[in-house]
């Protein structure tokens, strides 16, 4: 196999509160390869959105990337000067938000903001900016893009919004596409276009995606590895074929029997027993401690190291489901 | 937009006759008339000369009456004689509201000049001790008396320091000099004034600058600016201050409103001539004709200047349109 693209290692993002400081992403380490797409999966708070905020370092306060390390193409950003790290922000490596309805300002048409992108990191003169952007926008299937360039988001519909969003973060070629939960926001219709979209230029531009939801079927849908994350930590790693037909975490397992199954009509939905627990009321050891049925003595006082089961299929447990 | 301007500008002058009728009426209903004031020195006359100065002036007549005889030399272009001063209004006005128009202009500029900067700079570090101690004195100048503040100014930079006059417009007899010296003159005595007026709207822009640019901060659009790769000065006022802009055209445009309006207190301090002592001494002196332009004047800049804030919203934020 080839060098990750993005490797990253024991990375700790702590917030301060009024209860003392919690962990949001705790000792989390993994690695994406040129051209796969990586899903990370989870409740929310599970700290998923958390992590791909600080693999673009923007983590603002009361937060902060208290350890670990970050490799992009084998360079360590969390060392970067903010100058510097400007340049990999939008350049090297992109993000696309949940949101597309309070991601744009509101006040800015999509053209200048596209600009703004495409001038800082291509530094290409205005008219040139321009042409690109707008060939930016038909790329990502935004009808008559010459026309849209110059209107306003509250112009646009949610899914045309999104698309423009697609077209800003990819406007300059980079080489890592971040994407945090982008078809939550979105009707299921939309949803498969923006996905098959998403999955079309990664073909096309050879990105390295990491892709964040907490829909399973998307999850299939989209990623060749998958990573289960609950309380802050990784549960487990597989590739994703592997990961839905031998769950090795009673976590995951659980996951993936809370699904409505087609032609499976029974009266209750399948759920997990409990709530995700409070931050800082995580246990010390495995934080899925209170809510699995396999849970000995031993998982609530020490925390489960991810080990390998099988070639590349990890696992954060002490008593991982054997199949 | 066009359109929405004529039909705004139709709707300002039907509340200009509106407003200069309620205006006139209650003018008309405070106790006491010019002719009062005129017979007041003289112990020889009669009752029924004051009778015959009654009729000869059309004080007799009732107040709808006199409103249409004001209303028909002000269309004609003439506004009327003063009582107080025996001399036309369009002869001592325009000078009045020249000397009121430099001082109100001064202090808004200083006002803003200050606190923009200052209200963008404390709200990207709240709770700060520079935050604190800003904002202590934004308290203090929405707080403090104008007439205390005008009294301190001239004990402190008149009395005890001796830079600046204590009151007055120009110094006398240097009315030949150049223009050079003229103007050093003219700001001399500006100074004080303005510092005195300026202060108190820095606590109200400041104030204003600070929140609304705090909550643009917050926007989601911020996160999508620092990820598009740009730097901290680009977002924060190409799209931080570029938001906040909207809320503080509002309070801005109602305080250049004011400019023609004088500031009664600060003015009388320091027997500056401007047109605030004037206007409160007509009303209280009955000297209908100066209070009825002055009102006429506050009125309609009030009027004029919301509707150029309505026109500046429409600039400011695409989502705004009139059509």
């Amino acid at each position: 196999m080839n060098d990750p693209v993005v490797s990253v290692r024991n990375l700790e993002t702590t917030f301060s509160t009024r209860l003392g400081p919690f962990r949001a992403v705790n000792d989390v380490s993994y690695d994406i390869y040129r051209g796969e797409t990586l899903g990370i999966v989870g409740e929310s708070g599970c700290g998923k959105s958390v992590t791909s905020f600080s693999l673009m370092r923007l983590i603002e306060q009361p937060g902060r990337i208290s350890r670990g390390q970050v490799f992009i193409n084998g360079r360590d950003i969390l060392l970067l000067s903010e100058h510097d790290m400007e340049a990999v922000r939008g350049g090297e490596m992109a993000i696309i938000f949940q949101e597309p309805m309070t991601a744009l300002n509101p006040v800015l048409s999509i053209g200048h903001q596209i600009n703004e992108q495409i001038m800082k990191h291509m530094r290409l003169p205005l008219n040139e900016a321009r042409e690109r952007g707008i060939e930016m926008l038909s790329l990502v299937g935004i009808p008559s893009p010459g026309d849209r360039y110059d209107t306003y988001p509250h112009q646009l519909s949610g899914g045309m919004r999104q698309r423009a969003m697609i077209a800003m973060a990819l406007s300059c070629d980079p080489k890592i596409l971040i994407a945090d939960e982008p078809t939550t926001a979105l009707d299921v219709t939309i949803q498969a276009q923006i996905l098959e979209l998403i999955q079309g230029l990664q073909e096309k531009l050879n990105m390295t995606v990491q892709f964040i939801t907490h829909d399973l079927g998307v999850i299939s849908e989209i990623s060749d590895r998958t990573m289960v994350m609950y309380g802050g930590q990784t549960c487990e790693i597989a590739q994703t074929q592997e990961l839905f037909l031998n769950p090795a975490h009673p976590y995951t397992e659980a996951l993936i029997g809370s699904r409505p199954k087609f032609g499976h009509r029974s009266n209750r939905l399948q759920t997990i027993e409990g709530s995700v627990p409070a931050p800082h009321e995580l246990p010390p050891g495995c934080p899925f401690f209170n809510r699995c049925h396999r849970a000995k003595d031993e998982c609530r006082v020490n925390r489960p190291p991810l080990t390998q089961v099988k070639a590349g299929h990890s696992v954060a447990c002490f008593f991982p489901v054997s199949h | 937009m066009t359109t929405y301007i004529v039909r705004r500008l139709i709707q300002t002058v039907i509340m200009l006759v509106a407003l200069s009728y309620v205006c006139f009426t209650l003018m008309a209903l405070m106790p006491g008339d010019p002719v009062e004031l005129m017979v007041q020195s003289n112990p020889h006359i009669t009752s029924a000369d004051v009778a015959r100065l009654r009729s000869l002036y059309g004080l007799d007549q009732p107040s709808y009456v006199r409103y249409g005889n004001w209303v028909k030399t002000i269309a004609s272009g003439e506004l009327g004689y003063s009582r107080t001063y025996r001399i036309p209004i369009s002869e001592f006005m325009p000078a009045r509201l020249m000397n009121t128009f430099i001082l109100s202009m001064a202090s808004i500029l200083v006002a803003l000049l200050v606190s923009i900067p200052l209200g963008v700079y404390t709200a990207l570090r709240p709770n700060t001790k520079f935050d604190y101690i800003v904002n202590f004195f934004a308290f203090a100048g929405i707080s403090v008396p104008s007439f205390w503040l005008g009294i301190m100014l001239i004990l402190i930079f008149s009395v005890f320091f001796g830079w600046f006059p204590a009151g007055g417009t120009t110094t006398a007899g240097i009315e030949n000099s150049d223009i050079f010296t003229l103007t050093v003159d003219r700001l001399k005595y500006l100074i004080l004034p303005t510092i005195s007026l300026a202060y108190m709207e820095i606590g109200t822009f400041l104030r204003y600058t600070r929140s609304a640019m705090m909550e643009s901060m917050r926007g989601d659009y911020i996160r999508t600016a620092k990820a598009k790769g740009l730097a901290r000065k680009e977002i924060v006022w190409g799209h931080g201050f570029r938001n906040a802009l909207l809320s503080l055209i509002t309070i801005v445009t109602l305080s250049l409103s004011d400019v023609f309006s004088g500031a009664l207190i600060t003015e009388t301090v320091f027997s500056y001539q401007g047109v605030g002592k004037l206007v409160y001494d007509a009303t209280i002196g009955n000297d209908f004709n100066v209070a009825m332009v002055s009102f006429m004047i506050s009125v309609g800049m009030v009027l004029l200047f919301s509707l150029i804030a309505d026109i500046l919203y429409a600039f400011a934020d695409p989502r705004i349109s009139y059509n």
